[in-house]
């Protein structure tokens, strides 16, 4: 195959701390084959040198938090084939969007010397608020095989092998005991959409939902079952909104915490 | 039979530490021996060498939706109930390669999944499980297509099973005439008493297992115990789950309002099919380099609580979590007697403990009952 007739991808920053964008580079055995495969014709993170647009496929890391990434999303979008988010900002706001219950003022007068620099959005929003998204990866960070069978899956045409339901599913499948029925720790997994291949119930933490949720989540039952055991409602909203707690169904739920919260 | 080993269907006594010796005999065999071990907090399935090995001296407490580990003052060495693991984890890996191919000078080449499974045998094996796996040999080899899989880890494996000694609330083998005790489908099966295994001998592989041992013929005094052992046990389970207006009670009451109430409590997590040691659906992922010259093909557990398992040409046919919860607990209870000509479910409780919000499939059962449509 020449060169030119690679399908050209690009990698875009938003609000973000780059980490997905790094699953990229983290691909080490896979790297050498992987830009045989694709022209990576736009990655700061990689490299200065850049090759003008349009292109095939791209990959979206971060939020919208400004006016100005407002605007630059659209020819973003315009841009691209294909526009794949990758991650927690990308997907659902990220760790960021904790300002959105909040007021942003208040934050930029205790953390900036000179307010009038700061030209932020009052909320930090997810890439599919502003322009189509074709396809959405999700994780804080992404997982960097599921990154590489998206591009795989896209190259051959076919349909990605990425699996939308409960992390439990991963815990089974590595032989992880539940760690909230047998030690009573609170854990996100039966809400939250598999992918990371459950790291934290493996090393005895509870799933802190940073893949966002499942695909039918059912939050309400998960934590008025957790407050009889003894969980207190303002530790489930905090549980609730971590890394992905914008997104709608761990965002509805915290919410209706917060109300019922003596 | 050498003289110096029993005959099948003998009982006899061992001393608890010659039970060493059992497992020295079973590796000397060529078998790996899978038991119960205690890790993250719990009594699961694992590789075992040595008495050790054995959770001694540990029980466990069980409820909907909670298990603690609890240390206890005698050192016995079977006193718990079933753990988060079950045997098809072994015999049905959740996780399994079932060919490679690659691309090699323009033709296809397939290799088939290489070493071939370890020959198994399974320490402390409890009567319900006993029944699951005589379940899931119905299922997975009983029919039209045998899976090969299944087959290859099955048809070599030893049971060494245990009786249980004591019960936990989420047990209900009595109702699905399972247990406590284990009637057949063993080479060996311990009754454990203060100081003397009780073994039964089930096969002529469990009698060679013997060999070395200082058993001797139990005494009538010994089957006493046993025996009353036994029925205390048997009455210690609590909960029912009654059978005999099943199918028809699941079948006639298909759209009961009571499915609505059950999903919203359900987290469609699939935690309660992943315990049930009869669950046995799979799903098949084809994989690929980026260049498409190199693939496998892997079979993983799966599950009816998932959206994909349902998703057909032309859409999903159970949408929502009252339809899929409807859909494992119809065909556990009712539709797998149709199917297999036996319940899917051995009253083992897993699915109770290990629901994370503690659902029951007992009282599901009971709620459907006491608010049946006429």
């Amino acid at each position: 195959m020449t060169s030119d007739a690679r399908p050209k991808l690009a990698v875009h920053k938003f609000a973000s701390c780059d980490g997905c964008q790094l699953a990229l580079l983290s691909l080490e055995d896979e790297l050498l084959s992987l830009v045989g495969e694709v022209e990576v014709a736009y990655f700061l993170e990689a490299s200065s040198t850049t090759i003008e647009g349009p292109y095939d496929v791209a990959l979206v890391e971060g939020s919208i938090t400004t006016a100005h990434d407002a605007e630059r999303i659209q020819a973003v979008r315009k841009d691209a084939k294909y526009l794949i988010a990758i991650g927690a900002c990308a997907t659902a706001g990220g760790i960021q969007a904790l300002r959105n219950w909040k007021d942003l003022d208040d934050f930029i007068r205790a953390v900036y010397a000179t307010p009038a620099f700061i030209h932020s959005l009052e909320k930090s929003t997810p890439i599919s608020s502003h322009v189509a998204v074709d396809f959405q990866l999700n994780g804080c960070p992404i997982n960097k095989y599921q990154l590489l069978e998206v591009i795989t899956a896209l190259l051959q045409g076919r349909v990605p092998h990425l699996a939308s339901h409960a992390v439990c599913m991963e815990c089974k499948r590595r032989g992880t005991v539940c760690i909230t029925v047998a030690q009573g720790i609170p854990c996100l997994g039966p809400l939250t959409h598999a992918g990371c291949g459950a790291i934290c119930p493996a090393y005895n933490r509870g799933c802190y939902g940073c893949f966002g949720p499942m695909e039918t989540p059912n939050p309400d039952s998960l934590t008025s079952h957790l407050r009889k055991t003894g969980v207190p409602a303002d530790e489930l909203v905090r549980l609730l909104r971590g890394f992905t707690g914008f997104a709608e169904a761990f965002r509805s739920a915290s919410e209706k915490l917060e109300k019922t919260a003596p | 039979m050498p003289p110096n080993l029993p005959r099948v269907s003998a009982s006899v006594a061992l001393p608890k530490p010659a039970l060493q010796q059992v497992f020295d005999n079973l590796r000397a065999a060529g078998f790996t021996l899978v038991g119960p071990t205690v890790r993250d907090g719990t009594i699961v399935l694992d590789e075992i060498a040595r008495l050790d090995d054995l959770p001694v001296g540990w029980t466990d407490e069980q409820e909907p939706g909670r298990y603690r580990l609890k240390k206890t003052r005698e050192a016995q060495y079977f006193n718990y109930g079933v753990g988060p693991h079950a045997w098809k984890q072994f015999l049905h890996p959740s996780c399994l390669r079932l060919f490679s191919v690659e691309k090699s000078n323009g033709s296809w080449v397939f290799r088939p999944p290489e070493e071939p499974p370890p020959r198994y045998a399974f320490v402390g094996v409890r009567a319900c499980d006993v029944a699951a796996i005589g379940i899931l040999d119905r299922v997975l080899l009983g029919g039209e297509f045998r899976d090969p899989h299944y087959a290859r880890r099955r048809e070599n494996v030893f049971a060494l099973v245990v009786n249980c000694a004591r019960v936990n609330p989420t047990c209900f083998c009595t109702s699905m005439k399972t247990g406590p005790r284990a009637t057949t489908g063993f080479d060996l099966a311990l009754t454990e008493l203060p100081e003397i295994f009780l073994v039964a001998v089930g096969s002529d592989a469990g009698s060679e297992m013997l060999r070395d041992t200082p058993w001797e013929a139990a005494t009538a005094f010994d089957l006493g115990r046993a025996a009353r052992a036994m029925q205390d046990v048997e009455r210690q389970v609590e909960r029912q789950l009654k059978t005999d207006d099943l199918p028809r009670l699941l079948y006639d009451n298909l759209e009961h309002p009571h499915w609505d109430e059950v999903a919203t409590r359900c987290l469609s997590c699939a935690n309660c099919t992943l315990v049930c040691p009869t669950c046995f659906c799979t799903t098949v992922v084809d994989t690929s380099d980026l260049r498409g010259t190199k693939g496998e093909r892997i079979r993983l557990a799966d599950s009816c609580f998932n959206r994909d398992f349902s998703h057909v040409f032309g859409g999903n046919i159970r949408p929502n979590i009252r339809s899929r919860y409807r859909q494992w607990l119809s065909h556990k209870l009712a539709s797998w007697i149709d199917q297999f000509g036996t319940s899917g479910c051995v009253g083992c409780g897993r699915c109770i403990t290990w629901c994370p919000v503690g659902i029951e499939i007992t009282e599901e059962v009971n709620a459907l009952r006491g608010k049946a449509a006429k």
